[in-house]
């Protein structure tokens, strides 16, 4: 599904190097986590992926399936079924998050050639995603995350992921600013749309949200690089030992 | 300081270029005498004026009009869906045979030729009145030239709630054509009227109005200065706001060369309400100047002013607003916000913002600010699959929509959006 090759970044204001050699590949249908310290690239990677400006691959690959990312940009990356769920989502004043959605997943069906859903076919089906993720009308109405406190921004987020259907879903500190109650919620909602044809890269510093979202393989990023890989039970020692035993181990 | 020669001769060379009306009442003729006296006197605008260092006036003076090639009209027309009563003006010259008839209930309408060359009419107490009162301590020129010539227009007196608005459609045929239109609006105690305005008019339009919202009134404006490449166009609206009573005016300009839109409210009683909105879309060689001068002679009362510009490719915004508080005018309730977003580095959005206070318990904010596109809320929007065009496009219409919001009706509003999104992809396809 996704496959990241050797890939470097550098940030392309200044001469720094950000991310150095990260070699990852997802299959279908399987749950990666990254975890890793502050500062390790863990969102430069995810914002590399999505096509962020600011960032200048100086080496390296990413694909998703037989297509090149990196050649993209960030619409057809996500018309190609490519979703970030942001660790900050952005307050978009004067936007309605209804018609924005509704823009989104009409602008990705014409690119893919498909029809485009109509205001009452759209309205039906954001009515039923939202209504699981405990997002009411009001919210739905309302600028896009303006005024929505953390966890609602989140929901949103996973509402966004649920409508628009990406194979590929990112997701970048989803549980940071969360409760337990709100982290449950979100990870009931993002567990409902795995799939066989889905799969998900769940970047978190903490090991709790891999309680809720189970992933089928760990990875632990360091100063740009993936430095250890593992099962689940690799989260659970980051858990308790933090990253220093890993890094010493490492080095 | 005696008076430049060049701007004295510039308001003479007006004056020849445009011959007063003969044959009115004598109310009118004295109204205009006094304006063209005050025209002589103050002189025609110059780029050294102080309210003009941001707008060279050179276009809108010159004896001649520049040349301005009339384009196809707009269709649909903009409120085409709204039960209105439709005037026509073609290049500035009022035609019974494009408009409705003129008879509504609580509302009568007369050209204003036929309202002043009658001796007793209850204009005399609005025409060159509250534009006179306008004159200071800003000297507005080309309203006093309007007063002092204007021969085209509507004189409108509402006497209760009127049930459909006033469309007036000002199209453009001829070329070169010099316009110059006069309305006289009186909204009685109680009574509430809605002016919607649209069309490119002429090559060069001087259109100036006067608005009386007694106590208790309400008078909504809702303007498109539509499309129009070579348009030049210097308004003016001159309004009193009685104790209790609500003013509203809101103006949407996309293209032309120069439009100067200036406004001029005195809120005379308590519990007054004005709001004053525009936004406009500037693309080329586009410069549109909001100028905006509001008094506040009573207590109690709220005045907002509400003005967004978008501009690209070379395309000039200015806003000069201000907010003047008279002693005893407590509770003001003043606000004044004026934007610029810049789509590109050529453009430039220059602002004026004043306050003068003479109270000493009063709010007044005011706030302005110049920026490009958030590039974080673009990349937000196309990450989920909307072309990058298209997500400008929405950042746009987003950011012009305080503006827009101050419409209060909603199908108004709604038509404003509409269009401005029309016009959006239109420049798209080139």
């Amino acid at each position: 599904m996704l496959k990241i090759e050797n890939l470097h970044v550098k940030l392309e204001e200044e001469d720094k190097q950000i991310l150095k050699g990260v070699n990852l590949e997802v299959g279908p249908g399987q749950v990666h986590a990254i975890m890793g310290p502050n500062g390790s690239g863990k969102s430069t990677l995810s914002y590399v992926l999505s096509g962020r400006d600011g960032y200048e691959v100086t080496e390296g690959a990413a694909h998703l399936d037989d297509l090149d990312l990196l050649g993209l940009e960030p619409e057809e990356r996500a018309a190609a079924g490519l979703f970030l769920a942001f660790q900050y989502p952005v307050e978009i004043p004067g936007v309605s998050n209804m018609i924005f959605l509704r823009t989104a997943v009409n602008a990705q069906r014409k690119a893919r050639g498909e029809a485009e859903l109509s205001a009452a076919e759209f309205l039906k089906e954001v009515r039923t995603r939202a209504k699981t993720l405990n997002i009411d009308a009001e919210m739905l109405k309302r600028p896009v995350n303006v005024g929505f406190s953390g966890g609602e921004k989140k929901r949103n987020e996973i509402l966004q992921m649920a409508m628009l259907e990406p194979r590929m879903c990112i997701l970048d500190e989803t549980d940071s600013g969360l409760d337990v109650d709100a982290m449950k919620l979100v990870a009931d909602g993002v567990n409902a749309l795995r799939s066989e044809g889905r799969s998900f890269l769940v970047i978190t510093h903490y090991q709790r949200l891999l309680d809720h979202i189970r992933p089928d393989v760990v990875h632990i990023m360091a100063d740009g690089r993936i430095i250890k890989t593992g099962g689940p039970e690799l989260a659970l020692e980051v858990e308790n030992n933090g990253y220093a035993d890993i890094l010493a181990e490492v080095a | 300081m005696a008076l430049p020669a060049k701007k004295r001769d510039d308001a003479a060379a007006l004056l020849a270029a445009h011959p007063a009306p003969v044959g009115e009442s004598r109310w009118a003729t004295e109204a205009r005498e006094q304006a063209a006296a005050w025209f002589l006197e103050t002189g025609a605008p110059a780029a050294r004026d102080e309210y003009w260092r941001f707008t060279n006036p050179a276009t809108l003076i010159s004896a001649e009009p520049p040349k301005g090639e009339a384009q196809p009209a707009e269709e649909p027309a903009i409120w085409s869906d709204v039960e209105r009563i439709r005037i026509v003006f073609v290049d500035g010259v009022f035609r019974p045979d494009l408009s409705d008839d003129l008879a509504e209930e609580n509302l009568t309408i007369e050209p204003l030729s036929d309202a002043l060359s009658v001796d007793i009419h209850w204009a005399r107490d609005v025409f060159g009145l509250l534009e006179g009162r306008g004159q200071a301590p800003v000297p507005r020129p080309l309203a006093s030239l309007n007063t002092a010539v204007a021969r085209q227009g509507m004189v409108i007196r509402a006497t209760g709630k009127v049930s459909r608005p006033v469309a007036m459609r000002y199209l453009h045929e001829e070329d070169d054509c010099d316009a110059v239109i006069r309305h006289v609006i009186r909204v009685d105690e109680g009574a509430s009227f809605t002016l919607l305005e649209n069309g490119p008019a002429a090559a060069r339009f001087n259109k100036c109005m006067e608005v009386e919202v007694a106590d208790g009134a309400e008078f909504h404006h809702v303007r498109s200065q539509g499309r129009e490449h070579e348009r030049r166009a210097v308004t003016h609206i001159f309004a009193r706001v009685g104790a209790n009573a609500l003013f509203k005016t809101f103006t949407m300009t996309a293209n032309g060369r120069l439009t100067r839109n200036e406004c001029v409210v005195e809120m005379t009683g308590d519990n007054g309400s004005a709001h004053i909105a525009g936004c406009c879309l500037g693309d080329g060689s586009f410069l549109h100047d909001d100028t905006v001068f509001i008094t506040h002679d009573a207590e109690h009362c709220e005045s907002r002013q509400v003005f967004k510009k978008v501009l690209r490719n070379g395309a000039t915004g200015v806003f000069q607003g201000k907010i003047l508080v008279k002693p005893g005018a407590q509770k003001t309730d003043g606000y004044q916000i004026s934007q610029g977003l810049l789509l590109d580095d050529n453009s430039q959005f220059l602002a004026k913002p004043e306050l003068e206070i003479y109270a000493d318990d009063v709010a007044c904010s005011h706030g302005s600010t110049v920026g490009a596109v958030d590039p974080t809320a673009l990349f937000y929007l196309t990450s989920r699959g909307v072309p990058k065009d298209a997500a400008q496009d929405m950042l746009v219409l987003a950011f012009v929509d305080e503006a827009v919001q101050e419409i209060a009706d909603e199908r108004l509003a709604d038509d404003i959006r509409a269009r401005l999104q029309a016009w959006m992809a239109r420049r798209r396809q080139g």
